[in-house]
């Protein structure tokens, strides 16, 4: 018998909510959650771009002191997203040793680390908190997540660029698959709006510099694009096989049918414009969820606004889809809240959930000129799914070369 | 002007309240860092840290060993003053 792997609890902390569901009302409504930064440090060292999608909810409102202050911003991201997926799941009765958790971060632990170095250099050695190190690991967040609902059954991290958390997911499934755990929490997790990342992307060009107009700076598709908008913040999905949550009568979501990892191994940041290793992905998801091309009704895209990253997911999209692509309703959700990297996956795959669920693929901002290069059928308004069972992808790509996609498929209770 | 032994506690107390959310109340004299008031090495560091800072005294690693009760901190801490 095969087994099924379902989401039974979804959780987020994003720029345009503290929360899963208000994302999601706020991701409807065609809000958009990217400002312009008030910090000091955008006067004190220049930055060349002054806006961003900042957590519409500051962690510190939601933690203790105590944790906060144990915690970098990312895990602390990571932590609000994981408590509310698992208390969404009814926090399922499951033993330790079959519970694992899949965390991902494209940078890690930037502030902490950067901040001990100041410290480091203004006050010396000894000042340096004898935190720094949990706190700017990689593994943090997904080791925070594990601690507060004590995990048992493997806490690991995926990292791969801005396509950690969709590796997470997909890495998450086969976990299940194998029958190894019965639950995972599963997600990914971001905090680097901070003068360095900012720079350093900057310098590569792969920012939108559009400081005067931040809420339409993020428009993938636009012929005006020009680079993405970088956001923070954090998600959670609680997966578990099928069997285990009929069995506590949890609700379920949706069904997580399929994920797939390829790389390109072609360049170290540049999208290989032919397509192939994210059509492979795309292909090989499908795959494992037994399902046809034509069973896909929606496309979470990654597009995040970059002038040759959005034409080169459409060209893996066509190499996958032919003429049926026509036929599919594509988000381009960064457009709302900016680029979460780490966390962009795990957002945007209880984007694609929720779409399912509710029947509605979310609008895309800002798509005032669309490229003639990228002839998607793009949502910019919601837009209505058909009923029956139906099928979404959703896909991120990391500089590396990396390119994760999962698949999900309604779940009819 | 050194301060005394009750104002090193209060002061004390405040950097274990800040760091561990411990209440300030429950730091007295008897208590034992790491059986009664739970508190781990690395929480026990940065206090330490902490009250060197505060106290403008040192701390020598070696010493913090030492320090098993808030008394023994409290102590050190007194008699560490210029």
């Amino acid at each position: 018998m095969s087994r099924k792997i379902v989401v039974t609890g979804i959780g987020a902390t994003t720029p345009l909510g503290g929360d899963a569901q208000s994302t999601w009302r706020a991701l409807l409504a065609g809000e958009s959650g990217i400002s312009t930064l008030e910090q000091p440090w955008i006067e004190k060292y220049e930055v060349p771009v002054t806006f961003a999608g900042q957590a519409k909810v500051a962690a510190n409102q939601i933690l203790t002191p105590q944790e906060a202050k144990r915690l970098d911003p990312s895990s602390q991201f990571a932590l609000i997203a994981a408590r509310e997926a698992w208390a969404d799941a009814g926090k399922p009765d499951v033993a330790p040793e079959r519970l694992a958790v899949e965390f991902a971060t494209g940078i890690g632990g930037v502030w902490t680390l950067l901040d001990a170095f100041e410290t480091l250099q203004e006050r010396g050695p000894r000042r340096v908190l004898p935190m720094t190190v949990p706190m700017l690991m990689p593994n943090g967040p997904a080791a925070a997540v594990g601690m507060d609902i004590a995990a048992r059954g493997g806490v690991r991290t995926a990292v791969s660029a801005c396509a950690s958390s969709t590796e997470a997911v997909a890495n998450a499934l086969d976990r299940l698959l194998s029958g190894a755990v019965d639950v995972v929490v599963a997600g990914g997790c971001e905090a680097a709006i901070h003068p360095l990342p900012i720079s350093a992307f900057a310098a590569m060009h792969a920012l939108s510099k559009k400081n005067d107009s931040p809420a339409t700076a993020s428009r993938p598709y636009d012929v005006n694009r020009d680079g993405f908008v970088m956001g923070e913040g954090g998600a959670a999905l609680v997966l578990e096989t099928e069997e285990h949550a009929l069995a506590r009568g949890a609700k379920i979501y949706a069904e997580l049918a399929g994920g797939a990892v390829t790389s390109d191994a072609h360049h170290i940041t540049a999208p290989d414009p032919e397509g192939t290793g994210a059509a492979r992905a795309v292909i090989a998801a499908l795959k494992q969820a037994d399902a046809s091309i034509q069973e896909v009704v929606h496309i979470n895209a990654h597009a995040t606004s970059t002038p040759v990253g959005d034409i080169a997911e459409y060209v893996a999209l066509k190499r996958v889809f032919g003429e049926h692509l026509e036929n599919i309703v594509v988000s381009a959700t960064k457009s709302s809240t900016g680029h979460l990297l780490g966390g962009a996956g795990a957002v945007e795959a209880i984007f694609t959930v929720l779409a399912l669920k509710e029947r509605v693929a979310p609008p895309t901002l800002n798509l005032d000129d669309q490229d003639p290069a990228i002839p998607l059928d793009v949502a910019t308004s919601p837009r209505k799914l058909p009923d029956g069972p139906i099928l979404a992808i959703s896909n991120s790509f990391g500089f590396g070369g990396h390119n994760a996609v999962v698949v999900f498929r309604s779940y009819e209770g | 002007m050194p301060l005394s032994q009750s104002e090193v506690l209060a002061g004390l107390a405040e950097i274990v309240n800040d760091e561990t959310g411990i209440s300030a109340d429950a730091v007295a004299l008897e208590k034992s860092f790491v059986d009664d008031l739970d508190i781990d090495s690395i929480s026990m560091m940065t206090i330490v840290v902490n009250a060197e800072d505060k106290f403008g005294v040192k701390i020598p690693d070696e010493e913090v060993k030492n320090l098993i009760t808030v008394g023994d901190a409290v102590n050190f801490i007194v008699g560490a003053q210029g």
